[in-house]
């Protein structure tokens, strides 16, 4: 398990991870969301103990990283930027970090296996792939067998076979009972690879739920509305409270209504519809709701006012 | 890739601090033999030292009755500190060069990253570096000091008998692996400190190269002490047989002001290092 308490980090006058507190359960993959800049690979860094926290804690299984007497056999991480000797060999890049925790050279060679750089792994790194990079990485990362894994971006660069072999292989050291902390601005990407989800903008913790409630608690829904009278039904959906997001033609996007509801408004009407359909967001629109929030509204969560096509005024003018 | 995760090696008790310390002392072997500058490096101090010291004993003995009295005298009065001295100013180069590399190398190539998840206490890291990297070069110091003095010597004997059995001299031919060790230290430090390969080796030869002329223009004594305590000008002295006239240091006197130098930045180095975000 993987506990941040009141975490904060400025680099000059920027705050970069700010008050964030949030634990990581084993047993399933978190994910670690955020737009570029927010401060997932900071967090990340902190909680590896590469830099100093300005407040706040990280433990892992509760002890901090560097009081870890061998740490690559409790958490195994994988950094965004390139973390090894560009001028070293795989094999011998993975040997000094083995070396450095008592752990055998046969466990080298499985790890290389392992991610599918057994052809390779006399090279130098220098010639590698972005994509053979995040291998070793990986590689890197599982070499002590640790029971947390802490990955960022670990699908960065990868050709989809091998983004298909990393969202496996995460779901498969969850279901061993461990630790899966893994960032991505990929919002897709982890619809489909994570269990829970913690997403941050500008340092500040935004979300920390599943993946289903994120989706639920920070969209606003919407419906879809086809109608051949569609001014008239719009007029009466703006009366009950409806907002109209979105007009196109005879097509309306509504939000603030349940779909039975319009039904019934256009059916007393006498007013004939075309189309209704509840429009379930995506993750990626979910997130992008959530991040547009933290640009502009300092973080409120699903509370961001989206407006409607045309001010009320307006429309209200139209209507006359 | 359906290989299993793991056969896992179970979490050991806590490794008691001996077992930890030849752990480090293994992986930072690895790393330093692992890499090709230290190949290349080493290559250029085996063949550079020997041959300068060779050449321009060589020269010095051809040219011998058109030579300057002084420089005559320079040469029977300590003729082990000429001999070393000639290849060891070249020579020493290299081992600056690659005692940054050992540590900003980390730093350009982001190694140091991997090098601090293995071992977060940051210390021990260091310390390990720098036993197996002072280890190496005393080794391949002694490697070349002894065949540049042995061929040396034998090159001017028509003009001044030396041997290993001469007051001092062992000590010399010894002290010139000794120099080159901290010299490779103190070269790290810096690289340790400016965590950057160019900005360090520009660094460690303007200590070496540049400030003891820079400190002989200042006026009378005061540069003759400052250019005195200067880390390899104090730090060669250990390459001589016996103190030359007007030195102000002894030969370890001399080295150890460099050693001095070399603990002062090292503990700089370590203490940033834990402080520094990596």
């Amino acid at each position: 398990m993987i506990e941040a308490r009141d975490l904060s980090k400025r680099y000059g006058d920027k705050l970069a991870v700010d008050h964030l507190s949030f634990t990581v359960q084993p047993g399933t993959v978190t994910g670690f969301l955020g737009p570029n800049g927010a401060g997932k690979s900071t967090t990340m860094r902190l909680l590896l103990g590469l830099d100093r926290p300005d407040t706040g804690s990280a433990t892992i299984d509760g002890r901090r990283y560097r009081d870890l007497a061998e740490p690559l056999r409790v958490v195994g991480a994988l950094l965004e930027a390139r973390a090894v000797h560009s001028g070293r060999t795989a094999y011998n890049n993975l040997l000094v970090l083995a070396q450095s925790q008592g752990l055998p050279r046969k466990r080298v060679d499985e790890v290389i296996e392992l991610v599918g750089l057994g052809s390779v792994a006399k090279k130098r790194v220098k010639g590698f792939s972005l994509g053979m990079g995040q291998r070793l990485g990986i590689a890197a990362a599982l070499l002590g067998n640790p029971d947390v894994l802490i990955l960022d971006e670990p699908v960065n660069g990868l050709d989809p076979e091998a983004i298909l072999w990393i969202r496996n292989l995460l779901k498969r050291l969850a279901s061993e009972g461990r630790t899966v902390f893994v960032s991505s601005h990929l919002m897709n990407e982890m619809a489909v690879t994570a269990d829970h989800l913690i997403v941050i903008g500008r340092g500040k913790l935004m979300a920390d739920c599943t993946t289903e409630e994120f989706i639920e608690r920070s969209s606003e829904k919407s419906v879809l509305v086809k109608s051949p009278d569609v001014a008239r039904l719009a007029e009466l959906i703006t009366a009950d409270g409806g907002v109209i997001a979105q007009a196109d033609g005879d097509e309306v996007t509504v939000r603030n209504l349940a779909a039975p509801r319009i039904g019934h408004l256009a059916a007393s009407a006498g007013i004939e519809l075309h189309e209704l359909a509840p429009q379930a967001a995506s993750l990626e629109e979910a997130f992008m709701e959530l991040t547009r929030g933290s640009a502009e509204y300092e973080g409120s969560i699903g509370g961001a006012p989206i407006p409607a096509s045309a001010p009320p005024s307006s429309a209200g003018a139209s209507a006359a | 890739m359906t290989t299993a995760i793991a056969t896992p090696p179970a979490v050991s008790d806590a490794p008691s601090s001996g077992v930890k310390a030849a752990r480090l002392l293994r992986s930072e072997w690895t790393k330093l033999v692992t890499v090709r500058s230290t190949l290349w490096s080493l290559l250029l101090l085996v063949i550079l030292t020997p041959g300068l010291s060779a050449l321009l004993t060589w020269l010095n003995e051809h040219n011998w009755a058109k030579a300057d009295p002084s420089q005559r005298t320079n040469i029977t009065d300590d003729p082990t500190s000429f001999i070393l001295g000639t290849g060891f100013a070249f020579g020493q180069l290299t081992i600056c060069v690659l005692g940054v590399l050992v540590m900003a190398g980390e730093y350009s190539t982001g190694s140091i990253r991997s090098s601090l998840l293995a071992v977060p206490k940051r210390t021990p890291m260091l310390v390990a570096k720098c036993t197996v990297f002072a280890a190496l070069v005393f080794v391949f110091g002694e490697l070349v000091a002894f065949p540049s003095f042995l061929i040396g010597a034998k090159i001017l004997h028509n003009h001044v008998v030396v041997s290993l059995s001469d007051p001092g001299v062992f000590r010399a031919v010894i002290g010139g692996g000794l120099y080159l060790a901290v010299l490779g230290l103190f070269a790290l430090a810096i690289g340790a400190l400016v965590r950057h390969t160019a900005g360090a080796i520009t660094g460690v030869i303007a200590f070496v190269l540049v400030l003891a002329p820079l400190a002989q223009l200042l006026p009378g004594s005061l540069g003759k002490h400052v250019h005195a305590y200067l880390p390899s000008e104090a730090g060669h002295l250990i390459a001589q047989a016996h103190q030359a006239k007007g030195d102000l240091l002894s030969p370890w006197q001399g080295f150890g002001v460099f050693c001095l130098w070399t603990a002062l930045l090292l503990g700089l180095a370590a203490w940033l290092l834990n402080r520094r975000d990596a």
